[in-house]
């Protein structure tokens, strides 16, 4: 390619006294120094960030010298090009993007005839190659995402609450049947899971004494709260947040992720909020040592909805 | 003496008339060919109006979150490993801890400068994702949008969504229980998707939550694949807007076959970099004095505990906001559950407003069958519609961000729980219908004020002897404004003396 071919470049002189080329600022030398002090300023600041650090100051000295160097230094740069520099205005041409219609057309032809051309003449190769390629991402993806984690199986429909569990404390202390006040709450997970994070994030419930006596929360569940003790799973079937407030007065808990509110009286029954369903209930009851234990396991799975959830 | 005066003198009349630059110049124009490109580059025009900068706050706060970022890789460890924490940070002293969010606190209390860049990086996000979203609308609302520049739209909405993902896993990495409390969210809006949602869940987080898979996972994606699709897009973002050139507002000689403000070299890069100056210093300032994500304060996380008022980062608002008025419909039979009560808000909702913003080029070009090239701008009054569906669409996004605060409110107007989620129920639903014409009508409002939005020119009031009252526009407006010079292209050269130059006119010459 000789250089004939190339356009020319413009080359364009203004005289310096050209209106273009003078100082937006009416005050040029007014402007200087404050630039001027801004920079003195900045440069100041920034030092003094090289010393706040060298003696390690605490972090607000070392961010007020850090930014106040950085935006006086900014602010003077930004000045110098807004008021001392050139003030135009400038033009530009701009030049249609798009190009001739033989250029396209060849363009088009190009990958059309010459590449579709090979393609169209040996139709057999290019299916072949194609589901070949399509089975490999396929098979690629699967490995990938299998990689990643377990099947789910049904470890999602259950706990680790059994027939018998002893009710522990966060401490692993089995839980007594004279250890918890009327009106007191506290979170309990199935013995040996107190410390584990499935344990945290699944077992855990709440157990809240709403009486003396034997409590019913509902119709058929006249066994399941002894001496008024109430267990409900602590996983908000919203969106798994744990049900944390306990509303003592209104004998309600309450998620403080999105303000579900769950009747403890009621079967937990949502009372408020998006929560679509009440919390599960475990059911309890007292043993001959007077240790709170789990007749069985949750009777349906905690948590947020999801497909299998059956 | 004067021969070696000589030689510097024959030396420097080597070099040419441009020196020791000229020469670097020359050299890598042999080898790379720049000086054509570099100089077009040079001249390129940068309109001088204000909303161009919101882009750049973007950029910079990218690049401030790049340089804080990498120091915060130094000192933070992506691990879910319990270890017991013996720091600096006394009241925390002998607590059981995920290594990272020991790792957290020790890089802001043990590491010097550690804190300052936590808290720079954490402000340096809010404003970048905030920055995209107000550029965004400068966009939307003057139709910079439209054809030409379709795709660099749909690219710029993509980096929207990757800034607010990116935002979510580095607000997650510490492990506090806040942002715990964030990830098992997100868990269940996985598991919220039918048919596939607990295969999904199980795979990104390695089986049932929490699993201790979550944290290196959300680590490899917030310092390395996310920033680099990011990268990747700017880049895409940045050549598209230079091989388009920039739009701009008509008047004053501006066209749609040309550019008019200041050039690249040295206007533009002197204003630029000043700016870049001002939005690390402001990030500086903001991480000095003002606290976020104190994660010390709310203590490591434990799938059993929550604190009080649990609220993401400003952009994950609308999110929350939506989750929280959206009623408890759930789909329950044949054995199957479709959560809709979190499908819809968290699922549905996003999507159908992202792919609203994708489209909407194509959308506006389908109903105002208006398949011209347009370089310059409009003002928003002038397109009622598009500024009313824009106002519509932010007032919406607007009421379910207040929504994320139901609980706030309550507290602070001292009422029920129950009256604010109603309300804000209604007022999702009547406040962006009410917006739509109420704009519409500005809009029409403005268009039939004279001169509306142009800057009128102060007058001087002077009295005569004769108490005659007389207004003349002030002198000062009137003598010394630039667009009254017709622009002139960027001179190759400038010449001190006058006489020499002749008229300064353009010379074509042929290289």
């Amino acid at each position: 390619m000789t250089d004939e071919h190339r356009t020319p470049v413009s080359l364009s002189g203004l005289p310096a006294n050209d209106p273009h080329l003078q100082p937006a600022a009416r005050n040029p030398q007014l402007v200087e120094r404050v630039i001027s002090v801004c920079f003195i300023v900045g440069t100041l600041c920034i030092a003094g960030f090289g010393a706040c650090y060298w003696i390690d100051a605490q972090a607000w000295k070392l961010g007020a010298t850090l930014g106040g160097g950085l935006l006086f230094l900014g602010i003077g740069i930004v000045a110098w090009g807004k008021y001392l520099m050139p003030r135009g205005p400038f033009v530009e041409e701009r030049h249609t993007l798009a190009n001739s219609e033989a250029d396209r057309q060849a363009f088009a032809a190009a990958i059309v005839e010459r590449g579709g051309g090979v393609v169209q003449r040996r139709k057999l190769l290019g299916k072949l190659l194609g589901g070949g390629m399509g089975i490999f991402g396929i098979v690629a993806m699967f490995p990938l995402l299998r990689s990643l984690g377990p099947l789910p199986k049904t470890t999602m429909q259950h706990t680790d609450w059994r027939s018998g569990s002893y009710v522990v404390d966060q401490s692993g202390r089995r839980v007594q049947v004279g250890d918890l006040a009327v009106g007191s709450i506290e979170t309990v997970f199935p013995e040996g899971t107190e410390n584990s994070d499935r344990g945290q994030a699944v077992d855990q419930t709440v157990l809240i004494r709403v009486s003396n006596e034997a409590f019913t929360t509902m119709k058929g569940r006249e066994t399941w709260a002894p001496h008024g003790y109430v267990a409900y799973s602590k996983v908000c079937t919203h969106l798994g947040c744990p049900v944390g407030l306990y509303e003592q007065e209104l004998q309600l808990l309450v998620c403080p992720c999105h303000q579900s509110m769950f009747n403890v009286t009621n079967g937990a029954v949502p009372q408020f909020g998006p929560a679509p369903r009440p919390l599960p209930q475990l059911p309890l009851y007292v043993d001959s040592s007077g240790y709170l234990r789990s007749q069985s396991g949750y009777h349906e799975a905690v948590g947020p909805g999801f497909w299998e959830r059956s | 003496m004067s021969d070696v005066i000589d030689t510097k003198r024959a030396k420097k009349q080597a070099l040419g008339p441009y020196g020791r630059v000229g020469q670097t110049l020359d050299e890598l124009d042999d080898r790379l060919g720049l000086a054509r490109g570099g100089r077009t580059f040079m001249d390129k025009i940068f309109p001088d109006h204000w909303s161009f900068m919101l882009g750049e706050i973007a950029l910079y706060s990218f690049l401030i979150l790049m340089v804080t970022g990498v120091f915060l890789t130094l000192y933070f460890i992506p691990s879910s490993a319990i270890v017991t924490y013996h720091g600096s940070y006394a009241p925390l002293d002998g607590q059981k801890m995920t290594q990272a969010f020991a790792s957290t606190v020790n890089l802001s209390f043990a590491v010097r400068g550690g804190l300052l860049m936590r808290q720079m990086h954490h402000w340096a996000c809010d404003i970048f994702v905030g920055a995209i979203v107000i550029h965004m609308a400068r966009v939307f609302f003057t139709g910079a949008f439209r054809k030409p520049r379709e795709l660099n739209w749909i690219v710029g909405s993509t980096l929207l969504i990757l800034a607010i993902v990116n935002g979510f896993l580095g607000y997650s990495l510490p492990d506090d229980l806040v942002s715990g409390t964030g990830i098992r969210i997100a868990y269940s809006i996985i598991l919220s998707v039918p048919l596939v949602g607990t295969y999904l869940a199980f795979f990104i987080f390695g089986g049932n939550f929490p699993g201790t898979a979550i944290i290196p996972r959300f680590f490899i994606l917030h310092c390395l694949i996310v920033p680099l699709i990011i990268i990747g897009l700017v880049s895409v973002h940045l050549f598209l807007l230079v091989r388009q050139k920039h739009t701009q507002f008509p008047g004053n000689g501006r066209t749609e076959k040309n550019v008019v403000g200041s050039p690249m070299f040295p206007v533009f890069m002197a204003k630029t970099t000043g700016f870049l100056f001002i939005v690390g210093g402001i990030t500086a300032l903001l991480g000095a004095f003002a606290q976020v994500n104190p994660i010390w304060q709310f203590g490591p996380y434990d799938a059993a505990r929550i604190s009080y008022a649990v609220q993401p980062d400003w952009y994950m608002g609308f999110l929350d906001g939506a989750l929280r008025i959206w009623p408890s419909w759930s789909f329950h039979s044949w054995g199957y559950t479709i959560p809709f009560e979190v499908l819809i808000p968290a699922v549905v909702l996003p999507g159908l407003i992202f792919n609203l913003v994708f489209v909407w080029p194509m959308l506006e070009r389908k109903f105002t069958k208006d398949n011209e090239i347009h370089h310059l701008l409009d003002r928003p009054s002038n397109r009622p519609k598009r500024t009313a569906a824009g106002v519509t669409m932010l007032s919406f996004l607007g009421m379910l961000f207040i929504a994320s605060s139901t609980d706030v409110l309550a507290k602070f107007f001292n009422l029920s729980l129950n009256t604010v989620l109603v309300s804000m129920r209604y007022l999702t639903v009547i406040v962006p219908i009410l917006a739509y014409p109420i704009t519409y009508r500005i809009c029409h409002e403005i268009q039939a004020l004279h001169g509306g939005g142009r800057r009128k020119t102060p007058n001087v009031v002077t009295r005569s002897s004769e108490g005659e009252y007389s207004a003349t526009p002030s002198p000062r407006y009137v003598d010394d404004v630039p667009s009254h010079l017709e622009a002139t292209p960027v001179p190759t050269y400038i010449h001190e003396d006058p006489e020499e130059s002749g008229d300064g006119g353009v010379r074509v010459v042929d290289r």
